[in-house]
């Protein structure tokens, strides 16, 4: 059976029908039909954000957490470009996401007309794909598509931008939403071949230093599970990319910490000299792989991903397999379990020995004697107050390397972050779509005085929605990532990374509506969370004054291979620094 | 070295934009390209002339095949396979040279299908080199225009390049 409805009314009912749950948007001209049609039902509900930057960062944040679509409404013009932003971040990241932008009714696309913009134009490099509606009758058929394609193989945003007239309340046309789409030249590969994941898995069972690099390939596609077991099941070190943290339990023996430039001595290391390295779902970014003639000389590498195009983009890896992680690691587990061979005991025995005594440098250690508040033991203390088992979210900069490195995290989905695109303005907003999802979970955004102010506003909307997010505010009166570089690398003249005018984040915070406060000792903070992580139904801005000269350890400086870390000289040292 | 790769790709406004930026984001050069809807109305045939080393046209076929509206393709390179280039040059005539034109253009199996009492068009089709051995044959000062169309290709025998 069939209905009549007008576009506004069949864009609404197929996210109705994709089960769709929030949509995070602002209007403007050329969608209020749309929210015309929203204002008339409750079942999708839609959550008015303060700028469409943090529309799209939110729908970002409860994608990531829930593995669920994130849906984002804006108008045309400068409520389309304004999304872009949020919509390169998801991209970068392969975040699932649905964008519907408005555009000026169709007869005068091309005229410059008020508020017009290519939006397909403009999006074509940062989206999976986009669309421009021609037809009403067409509409239900492509956000049905959009789903498909933002969900599928290695997920991304879609693009809908629809003209103003195909929402145009007088024509109604039939309605039924697809159960099912098919795209002719779209079929991500799933289960791999056959003869490739057997190699791999020979491979595997010769294997001498073995190590397991996985990455948000693993999170996206729901394999943790399957990971853990694989894991287990070779007795092999395995480290996680930035994006990859928490789908194997960062607290397990086995793991050996993130790699990359600011991942841990030991998971450089192994790296370095494993003889055979299985990446799982990661895509050999320059910040993982530091410079590439020197990346891990001695080692045959394996390489699952449902991108074709992430394997052998910048490292020739000797197997890839192609295919989706979860049945690709089945198969292989499948394999290992019925193989008569096993991994080498002895081989394994002396590789552990030697991780053993990489693992002894503590290259995560820091002075813990100051008297400034370092900003790696308010993350500690975050750790525990929250039991290890909220959702963070972060900006970009130290203060997201601390809470990578800082936060053991256990679980997949609950570390949230801009790693591709490095998105200061992200953490903020992300918490509010992370809380609206789980509303009786913590959630805290652990962010810096710099990035905080990208997306301030999103404070007021997380007032309407009551939701009530900690955040955790690394405050080093510095850019501090832009100072560390300017550190290493231009003789400290620090130019522009210090704001004279910070503002009183207290305040701020008080204005809208929140709980703020400030706190400078480092007793205070322990206490200062508790009592955050206390009131449950209060948005809470903890501004904590960290110590301004603290850098990030340890470090793979531009240029450098993975056995070329920089560590933190000694305890203290850092501290004794004068900054100019 | 060079490749030519052959796409069928769906016939939508927008497509052609989709092939064009990944070339210029990405950092890959277009020598060509030519595109002509099929036999099938809802497909459109591209035929793209690019340069790059093995890596390079390996990582330019992926990111091609990625493109949602790209349906298939094929690198020409992998087959034995025909190229055909069209030109047509225009050329300042004079008593003189004409019939030394009209013969070069005949060795190269040229047409002459535009005759003014000071020009000739001649057509010529054939492997881009073809067409480049013709243009170094004659006076350069003589040529009024050249148009090209860019190289397309097809590969021999049965197999091919369809749905
Ligand atoms: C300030 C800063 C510092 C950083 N420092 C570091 C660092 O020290 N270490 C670090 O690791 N990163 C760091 N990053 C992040 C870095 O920039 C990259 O974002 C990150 O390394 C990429 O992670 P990934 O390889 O797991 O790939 P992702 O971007 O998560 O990509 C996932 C890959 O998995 C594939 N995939 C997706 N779904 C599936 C599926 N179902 N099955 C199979 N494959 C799938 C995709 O095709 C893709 O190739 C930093 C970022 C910032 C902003
Ligand atoms: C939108 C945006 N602009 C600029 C940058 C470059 N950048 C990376 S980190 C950083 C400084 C972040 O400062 P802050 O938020 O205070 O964090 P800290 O490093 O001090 O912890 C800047 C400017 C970016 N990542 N994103
Ligand atoms: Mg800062």
């Amino acid at each position: 059976m069939s209905v009549e409805l007008n576009g506004a009314q069949i864009v609404i009912q197929s996210l109705k029908d994709e089960g769709v749950e929030y949509i995070f948007g602002y209007p403007g001209g050329a969608v209020l039909h749309l929210y015309d049609a929203i204002f008339q039902q409750d079942d999708v509900k839609h959550i008015l954000v303060r700028h469409e930057q943090g529309a799209t960062h939110a729908a970002d944040g409860y994608a990531r957490a829930t593995g669920k679509p994130g849906v984002v409404l804006v108008a045309s013009g400068p409520g389309a470009t304004n999304a872009v932003t949020g919509i390169a971040t998801a991209y970068m990241d392969s975040i699932p996401m649905v964008i519907i932008s408005g555009q000026v009714p169709s007869p005068v696309i091309g005229s410059d007309a008020f508020q017009e913009v290519d939006m397909v134009g403009i999006t074509r490099p940062c989206v999976k794909h986009n669309f421009l509606v021609k037809d009403v009758t067409k509409l239900a058929e492509t956000i049905k598509k959009a789903f498909y394609v933002a969900t599928t193989g290695r997920p991304g945003p879609v693009v809908i931008d629809i003209p103003k007239d195909i929402t145009d309340p007088r024509i109604k046309v039939a309605y039924k939403y697809p159960k099912k789409v098919v795209i002719r030249s779209y079929n991500p590969e799933v289960n791999g071949d056959k003869a490739q994941i057997k190699a791999a898995v020979d491979l595997l069972l010769t294997a001498q230093k073995p190590i397991i690099y996985s990455g948000g390939g693993v999170v996206l596609g729901e394999a943790s599970k399957e990971l853990i077991e694989f894991t287990q099941a070779l007795g092999f070190p395995i480290t996680n990319t930035l994006m990859g943290l928490g789908a194997f339990p960062s607290t397990d023996k086995q793991f050996v910490g993130m790699l990359g430039m600011h991942g841990t001595y030991e998971a450089n290391m192994a790296m370095h000299e494993s003889d055979v390295i299985i990446a799982i779902g990661a895509r050999f970014d320059d910040r993982v792989t530091g410079k590439l003639d020197e990346f891990c000389p001695y080692a045959k590498i394996i390489h699952i991903d449902v991108d074709p195009a992430s394997i052998s983009k910048t490292v020739k890896v000797a197997i890839p397999v192609v295919g989706d992680v979860k049945p690709v690691l089945k198969q292989m587990l499948e394999l290992i379990k019925d193989s008569k061979k096993k991994p080498s005991k002895k081989a394994l025995e002396s590789w552990w020995n030697q991780i053993e005594q990489w693992r002894a440098v503590k290259c995560l250690e820091y002075d813990r004697e100051s008297r400034l508040i370092k900003p790696q033991y308010v993350i500690e203390q975050l750790y525990e107050v929250t039991k290890g088992d909220a959702y963070v979210t972060s900006d970009v900069g130290q203060h997201q390397m601390w809470a990578a490195q800082y936060y053991p995290f256990d679980k997949p989905r609950r570390w949230i972050n801009s790693g591709g695109l490095g998105t200061m303005g992200f953490g903020l907003p992300a918490a509010i779509g992370v809380k609206l999802a789980f509303p009786d979970s913590e959630v805290a955004c652990v962010t810096g005085d710099a990035s905080i102010q990208m997306c301030i506003q999103e404070l007021s909307t997380a007032l309407q929605y009551k939701t009530p997010v900690k955040i955790i505010n690394l405050n080093n009166s510095y850019m501090g990532m832009v100072r560390q570089w300017q550190e290493f690398s231009y003789e400290s003249r620090y130019s522009h990374s210090y704001m004279d005018t910070i503002p009183e984040f207290v305040k701020l915070a008080e204005a809208y509506g929140h709980v703020g406060m400030r706190i400078d000792k480092p007793e205070e903070v322990r206490p200062a969370l508790e009592e955050a992580f206390a009131m449950k139904d209060r948005t809470v801005f903890l501004d904590i004054l960290t110590d301004r000269t603290e850098n990030v350890y340890p470090m793979i400086e531009s240029g450098k291979g993975h056995h070329d870390m920089t560590l933190r000289v000694a305890p203290g040292t850092s501290t004794d620094r004068e900054l100019a | 070295m060079k490749h030519i790769i052959s796409i069928l790709i769906e016939n939508e406004s927008g497509a052609l934009s989709r092939v064009a930026g990944l070339f210029s984001a990405r950092g890959y050069n277009i020598e060509s390209l030519t595109v002509a809807p099929t036999e099938d109305p809802s497909l459109s045939r591209m035929t793209l002339v690019t340069r790059g080393s093995e890596d390079i046209i390996e990582q330019i076929t992926k990111q091609l095949n990625k493109l949602i509206d790209v349906v298939k393709l094929i690198d020409l390179e992998d087959f034995i396979h025909i190229e055909r280039e069209l030109m047509m040059v225009k050329i300042r005539t004079t008593d003189k040279t004409r019939e030394e034109i009209r013969s070069l253009a005949a060795i190269f199996r040229g047409r002459i299908i535009d005759v003014t009492p000071t020009s000739y068009v001649v057509e010529m089709t054939g492997p881009s080199s073809k067409l480049d051995a013709f243009i170094a044959a004659i006076d350069g000062d003589t040529i009024i225009e050249v148009v090209r169309s860019g190289p397309t290709g097809i590969s021999r025998g049965e197999q091919g390049l369809h749905l």
